[in-house]
């Protein structure tokens, strides 16, 4: 069987649907999708004068750093889901090392290293384009088949990374 | 002096805390504020439609927690410490205990170690239930003191 999103341009498109245009805040944020492959996922957050902590130097808020992290972190995660399970942050750590420059997006980085039965874990990287030289580092938790129904992002691994397909 | 701390000295006087938020773009645009009609600071998220992040359940974003766990902290130095500049946060660890239901959400923070440039900070978010917290958060700043060059 072939993966029905094995095209590039579909399978961001598909993400870009179900990891930011239809999850109300990360819409409201303007969050676009940049990659997402197994194990990794890439957004990206537009500079906007409403989303500044620090109306002087226009410097962004650490809030929607951490949603654009905790969003990232979460898609990386997806994709290694072999079976569509309901998960949620069990915790995030972010470090601010550097002040993001006005007027430029940030550009969020995720890698899920380790998924157990319960519990998956990520690390993070935001920066403007140099991920050698980055606004803020994150470590995130999930805690996985929490309760609730799945949902359609919950289920991407197999729908967009044909995950039901053995390697 | 930034115009935060110069709401900051304006709020000294007339009491009215809600006005720290209106001079930051961003907790005006997440319906943030603080408030302190019970004598205690409390910061409050009021809920609004853009905040969910499971429509399924629903959920409040887990991003907008960490980000109201922030603003708390944050509110919270400006009114209780001696701060001369504004807070600058180092790092923040935001623990999600439950879901948040689409309803507002309401904040205390306090100091847990105050030093001459770093201050450790706790903060509590719940909705309708004090007792059955939402997130928490612990969070380290960067602030400067009359008698300290700054560390920012």
């Amino acid at each position: 069987m072939v993966n029905p999103l094995a095209d590039r341009e579909q399978r961001l498109a598909f993400f870009q649907m179900w990891f930011s245009d239809t999850i109300p805040h990360s819409k409201a944020l303007g969050i676009r999708i940049v990659d997402a492959r197994r194990g990794f996922a890439s957004m990206r957050l537009d500079w906007r004068e409403e989303l500044v902590g620090n109306p002087e130097t226009g410097v962004l808020a650490g809030g929607p750093l951490t949603a654009l992290l905790d969003g990232c972190c979460g898609m990386s995660v997806a994709t290694l889901l072999k079976e569509p399970k309901p998960f949620a942050t069990l915790d995030l750590r972010i470090d601010y090392v550097k002040p993001a420059t006005p007027g430029q997006a940030v550009i969020a980085e995720a890698e899920c290293y380790r998924i157990t039965r319960s519990v998956a874990f990520t690390r993070a990287f935001a920066h403007h384009g140099d991920a050698k030289d980055p606004i803020a580092a994150a470590a995130g938790t999930f805690m996985l088949g929490t309760k609730g129904e799945v949902t359609r992002p919950q289920s991407i691994g197999r729908e967009a990374m044909g995950l039901e397909i053995k390697p | 002096m930034s115009r935060l701390l110069e709401r900051l000295a304006e709020v000294r006087k007339s009491g009215d805390v809600a006005r720290l938020a209106e001079a930051i773009p961003y907790a005006r645009w997440m319906k943030i504020a603080p408030e302190n009609g019970t004598g205690e600071l409390l910061t409050r998220m009021r809920f609004h439609d853009d905040l969910i992040g499971n429509t399924f359940l629903p959920a409040i974003h887990g991003g907008t927690l960490g980000a109201m766990l922030e603003m708390a902290a944050i509110f919270h130095l400006l009114w209780e410490t001696e701060t001369e500049t504004v807070p600058k946060i180092v790092n923040i660890t935001v623990d999600y205990l439950r879901s948040a239901r689409p309803l507002d959400v309401i904040a205390a923070a306090k100091v847990t170690k105050q030093g001459r440039r770093m201050v450790n900070v706790f903060a509590e978010a719940w909705q309708d239930d004090r007792s059955k917290p939402v997130a928490t958060a612990n969070a380290h700043f960067l602030v400067t003191s009359a008698d300290e060059p700054s560390a920012l």
